[in-house]
């Protein structure tokens, strides 16, 4: 009776997960940049990879095999941001400035604009300094 | 010293998660592996505190199920933006200047804004951390400093 608890816990989260997957994935076509288009892949990074795991997890049992994909969950917990970090930080090295919307009003599902420049971007030191954080060096 | 001592220990550790064999035989080489390791590391001279944060101990254990907690909801929130039919994002870059004080607590603040959906930290200038977020509402979770609060926290004082 509780192995098929398990076993239903654990298609529920290999099944929540690839739904996450594929969501990361829809976010990559629909989104209109780079930026924007790496926070969708961060969803399969993150929420999508732990719950396939997970779900792997309870069909291991208490195996070796569930401390290993432990030990996977546990780099990729410390790998993909630093992946994301280093792509977003080469593209801003390479002076790729953000799509911003424009017209608040701007109707229609997908927004069609290609990046336009933001002159807020890299550096907007003066004005942004007093809210940039609640607590400045003191 | 101790730093050396509880590498060597985790790598030990890690070897028998990863082999399933618990001979005499497999468990000396595994102890003369890990061995190696440390000493390999420590003449490559990173066997510190930075490589190996002892001292974040029990406070980090803390922080974790906080910070999955933040990603699971972030998760959601990209997850519906991304869903919803007129897309409602307002990607904005902007700056913003963490109250850590090491390099290794900075490191940890810079790599959970990039874990949670919705915020990648882009670049870190001047002391200040440039951060691109998906929605106004990832920037402002962002700008109200709960997560660089709790972050400046795990320094505890020394």
């Amino acid at each position: 009776m509780s192995a098929a608890i398990v076993d239903w816990a654990s298609w529920a989260l290999l099944l929540t997960g690839g739904a996450f997957g594929v969501i990361g994935g829809i976010g990559v076509v629909r989104l209109p940049d780079f930026y924007t288009r790496l926070h969708a892949s961060s969803v399969t990074d993150t929420l999508a990879a732990y719950l396939i795991l997970l779900g792997l997890m309870l069909q291991a049992g208490l195996t070796l095999a569930a401390g290993k994909l432990a030990l996977i969950m546990f780099f990729l917990f410390f790998t993909s941001p630093v992946a994301a970090h280093a792509l977003a930080n080469t593209a801003y090295h390479d002076g790729l400035h953000p799509w911003t919307r424009r017209p608040p009003s701007q109707t229609g599902s997908k927004p069609e604009t290609p990046p336009v420049e933001s002159p807020a971007f890299p550096d907007k030191p003066a004005d942004d300094a007093a809210t940039g954080g609640p607590k400045s060096d003191s | 010293m101790i730093h050396a001592i509880s590498l060597a220990a985790i790598l030990f550790g890690i070897w028998l998660l990863l082999s399933g064999h618990y001979t005499p035989l497999l468990l000396g080489i595994g102890g003369l592996s890990a061995i190696l390791a440390v000493v390999v590391a420590f003449r490559m001279d990173v066997v510190d505190h930075e490589g190996h944060p002892l001292r974040l101990g029990l406070r980090i254990l803390a922080y974790w199920p906080w910070l999955a907690w933040q990603i699971v909801r972030a998760n959601l929130d990209v997850s519906r933006t991304i869903l919803s039919p007129s897309l409602p994002i307002s990607p904005e870059a902007f700056p913003f200047r963490s109250g850590q004080q090491t390099e290794l607590a900075q490191v940890i603040f810079a790599n959970s804004i990039t874990l949670t959906p919705g915020t990648v930290t882009v670049a870190e200038e001047n002391g200040e951390l440039v951060v691109h977020a998906l929605t106004r509402q990832g920037a402002d979770d962002i700008r109200s400093g709960a997560m660089d609060r709790k972050v400046t926290a795990l320094e505890g004082r020394p």
